[in-house]
């Protein structure tokens, strides 16, 4: 039973379609990446299907109900988080600020007790903290959770937009490039840290340039080009489809897969 | 263990009590009590916009309007209504508060420099309002306000202004400390840095914005109404787009998101003139200098500048 | 009829002048991103300028090129002073800094000039000019003539001239006109140079009309903004066509509704273009990229 299903998504802008008749579904514990050379229409599509542009054609449903028209803000509550592909991160907060916005929706108390700084609201910043240096601790990052998140390296910055992103407890997660950037070491670390997630049961979708990366802990992959699908399968078929090795993988992509797969 | 201590919100009260326990003490007359007592009352307006601005990241270049509002409410409710000065006050504040509310949900959509001509558009309309308007609010020579009464208390003279405004004051501090630290205060910070992560997140953009811009709103108009109060006569002036410049500029010399920063900043501005009446001719051009000085030089502000300079010292 | 015409003729002069400002902001906005409050205040160093330098004695030409020559000397000392050393700096602080240099250059010019309203003699006499049944004054027609000029000058300049090009490159692309070889930092100054040359051209034409003073500019200044803003800040013929719109609702206002908030148009104008349509109305859209 899929979880995350999206049919027939579509946009343009200014005339320039960046999206075209893109469909998929992903099911919980699953690791669905998609790819594509660059203007593929990978970010488009994660903006559509998080709320930030509203398609103009296609439907996006979770858990069986459609998303199309609600703000990005609601759709965290039905459970879908995201990362971004150029940082997002709350740069004047700390390290475990940021995971503790994060726990946002989790969070029981109002404006105006927070106003007059009522004992509960004491509990639940306890309670928010807890939750975030745990999930500081699960990606690494416990060590540096009072650091201003300004001085973090950069490969710590994508670990902690996910830790934040797994704050809201998302049924769906989508990663915008979380290696991009990143050494071995890092991607090694976010590459562990991604498949324990789906092993817990979180849908992942995931944009992603590193092949190795890919190829190694996705079970399905779609490929996009100019904006429209090329190819779904399991990445034993991607590496073999002459069309996306035509496309996107070429000859250096193709050997790098086969490295991949061993 | 030591940055700690100095971010906390007790330290920061303790420091500003302790400013309100000195003041009377080392004050040689009664005039400087008096801008003493202006100097907390500009801090709590500042404060307003400390959570406006310094939290969630959104200028306000009428907030003036706002301290207009609070100012001519205390004047207008006694003179015009029947009402007594306090409930005046209490109206008046929560009236600034709902226009903050009708007027912010269009507004705060705007970002940067879109917000800050739409913010000081709104507070230009207002000050032309309470110069126009003279059947109701006297125009430009302004109304003469009653005294102030709490059950039954009329508060008079320079030292029973000095501590009602301090009292207000720190009770402005401590919400305003209250919200930093709770989840309406880190939405708040978070979309300050980023929109579209903190709607990621969770966090009702729209919402929280117009939260801090109510807040702000009421800040202003409490500021106006003491202000109004403790003149016993309120001008156009006080809602000027000039006004409104020197908020924003004490939020910023002081230290963006600071609350000792708010105070500072408004000391700074408030005192300074009163030292610059040998030099009168020249005030102005030494006031747009400051502004053009601090901005340059030390744009992080007073208050953060001299927290991570101590925090060095003592590391 | 006649009052319609006698309410278009003012409404034009003033507006006019709000485009000049407009297309001052704009110049500058274009080249550097920065939004700069103490234009107006070029307008006042125009024509107080000029009004002393007559009263010392000088020919009106005369006055008025060396209060221009002043005015765009104060120009270039506030990009080189105040803006370039604050690069990088978030949009509100831009705002504040030239904020207080609007508030330093007025505080300077009551010292140096004074605080009472001064005025010019108009240019070639003060008949009126009937025109159906209205009536309008030979300054007028040098206001609005002189603005047709600087704005044709202006575009000659930024599409004809290689200096114009690079003017125009910094605005589209700092980086990319760096890289192919202008010097940013050269342009920039330009365009603060042209820009206050174009308010105090404004502060001259403008000064036999409205009168003069010190604080003048911030009127002049706000409104100018209202006109680039109405028009989509960052265009041209924006900054024109908002601020002759700004001028034609301020003088129909005033003479149809009430002249008590004549002042107030113009802000009401910001508001309502931004609710309605946010970038203006020849702004386009734009799509926020994450």
């Amino acid at each position: 039973m899929s979880l995350l299903s999206v049919s027939d998504l579509g946009i343009s802008f200014g005339g320039v379609v960046a999206v075209d008749g893109v469909g998929f579904s992903v099911s919980p514990g699953e690791v669905f990446s998609i790819i594509g050379p660059n203007g593929a229409g990978k970010t488009t599509l994660f903006n559509l299907v998080t709320g930030i542009y509203r398609p103009q054609r296609g439907d996006v449903r979770l858990a069986g109900q459609s998303l199309i028209g609600l703000s990005p803000h609601l759709l965290v509550r039905r459970g879908m988080a995201r990362t971004f592909q150029n940082l997002q991160i709350f740069f004047r907060m700390t390290t475990i600020e940021n995971v503790m916005v994060g726990r946002h929706l989790a969070e029981r108390s109002s404006f105006l007790s927070d106003l007059l700084g009522l004992p509960h609201v004491a509990r639940q910043n306890r309670l928010t903290r807890d939750a975030a240096f745990a999930l500081l601790e699960r990606v690494g990052l416990a060590a540096h959770a009072d650091a201003n998140a300004g001085s973090l390296p950069y490969g710590a910055l994508k670990r902690l937009e996910i830790a934040r992103a797994l704050a809201a407890e998302p049924k769906v997660l989508l990663l915008d490039e979380p290696a991009a950037g990143c050494n071995a070491i890092e991607t090694e670390a976010i590459d562990a840290l991604i498949v324990e997630i789906a092993r817990a049961g979180t849908a992942v979708v995931l944009i992603e340039h590193d092949m190795k990366l890919v190829m190694k802990i996705s079970d399905r992959i779609l490929v996009l080009a100019q904006g429209r699908p090329l190819a779904e399968g399991t990445p034993r078929t991607i590496r073999d489809d002459p069309a996306v090795i035509a496309a996107y993988l070429g000859d250096h992509g193709s050997r790098e897969a086969d490295r991949a797969h061993g | 263990m030591l940055k700690s201590a100095l971010r906390s919100r007790w330290a920061t009260l303790a420091v500003l009590a302790l400013m309100i326990a000195i003041v009377p003490l080392i004050a040689p007359s009664a005039f400087y009590l008096r801008v003493a007592a202006l100097v907390w009352i500009f801090a709590l307006a500042a404060l307003g916009l400390t959570i406006l601005m310094g939290y969630a990241g959104q200028v306000s270049l009428g907030h003036a309007g706002f301290l207009g509002i609070g100012a001519y409410g205390v004047a207008i409710g006694p003179t015009h209504l029947g009402l007594s000065p306090l409930l005046s006050l209490i109206l008046a504040a929560a009236l600034s508060g709902v226009i903050a509310y009708v007027v912010g949900r269009p507004i705060l959509r705007l970002k940067g420099y879109y917000l800050a001509i739409a913010t000081l558009g709104f507070g230009l309309i207002l000050a032309l309002i309470f110069q126009s308007e003279s059947a109701v609010t006297g125009g430009p020579d302004g109304m003469a306000v009653a005294r102030l009464t709490v059950f039954g208390w009329r508060i008079a003279g320079a030292m029973q202004w000095y501590w009602v405004s301090a009292g207000v004051l720190l009770l402005g501090a401590w919400i305003a400390l209250n919200i930093a630290d709770s989840p309406s205060g880190r939405a708040l910070r978070a979309l300050h840095d980023s929109e579209v992560a903190a709607a990621g997140a969770g966090v009702d953009v729209a919402a929280k914005k117009l939260a801090a811009f109510v807040a702000a709103a009421i800040y202003a108009a409490i500021a106006g109404g003491l202000l109004a109060c403790m003149n016993g006569l309120i001008t156009p002036d006080a809602a000027s787009f000039m006004h409104s410049v020197e908020f924003v500029a004490m939020v910023i010399i002081g230290g963006l998101g600071s609350v000792l920063g708010a105070v500072v900043g408004a000391a700074f501005l408030i005192v300074l003139p009163q030292a610059l009446t040998s030099l009168q001719e020249y005030e102005q051009a030494v006031l747009g200098l400051l502004i053009m000085v601090f901005m340059i030089a030390l744009p992080m502000g007073i208050v953060p500048s001299l927290r991570n300079w101590l925090t060095e010292r003592l590391a | 009829m006649a009052e319609f015409l006698q309410l278009l003729f003012s409404g034009l002069t003033v507006g006019a002048v709000y485009a000049l400002v407009a297309l001052g902001f704009t110049l500058i906005y274009n080249a550097s991103d920065v939004i700069n409050f103490a234009q107006g205040d070029f307008v006042m160093i125009g024509g107080m300028g000029t009004v002393f330098l007559a009263a010392a004695g000088l020919s009106l030409p005369l006055a008025a090129f060396i209060a221009i020559l002043a005015a765009v000397a104060v120009g270039l000392l506030l990009h080189r002073l105040a803006i370039e050393p604050a690069r990088g700096a978030s949009p509100v602080a831009l705002i504040m800094i030239t904020i207080g240099a609007s508030i330093f250059i007025k505080g300077v010019a009551q010292v140096v000039f004074d605080k009472q309203f001064h005025s010019l003699p108009a240019f070639t006499g003060s008949d009126p000019i009937a025109l159906g049944g209205a009536t309008i004054l030979p300054q007028s027609l040098w206001v609005v003539g002189g603005a047709i000029v600087l704005f044709v000058a202006l575009y000659l300049f930024l599409e004809r001239t290689l200096l114009g090009k690079a003017v125009l490159a910094t605005a589209a692309n700092r980086l990319a006109a760096r890289l192919v070889g202008i010097n940013v930092k050269v342009i920039l100054a330009l365009a603060f140079g042209v820009s206050a040359a174009i308010g105090a051209i404004a502060g001259v034409l403008v000064t036999p009309i409205t009168l003069t003073r010190y604080d003048i500019g911030t009127l002049f200044a706000l409104k100018g903004f209202a006109a680039a803003m109405v028009g989509g800040m960052g265009h041209p013929l924006g900054a024109v066509v908002g601020g002759v719109l700004i001028g034609l609702m301020e003088a129909f206002g005033a003479g149809y509704i009430s002249s008590t908030y004549k002042d107030g148009v113009a802000f009401l104008a910001i508001l309502l273009v931004l609710f309605f349509m946010p970038r203006g109305l020849f702004g386009g859209g734009s799509v926020e990229r994450v």
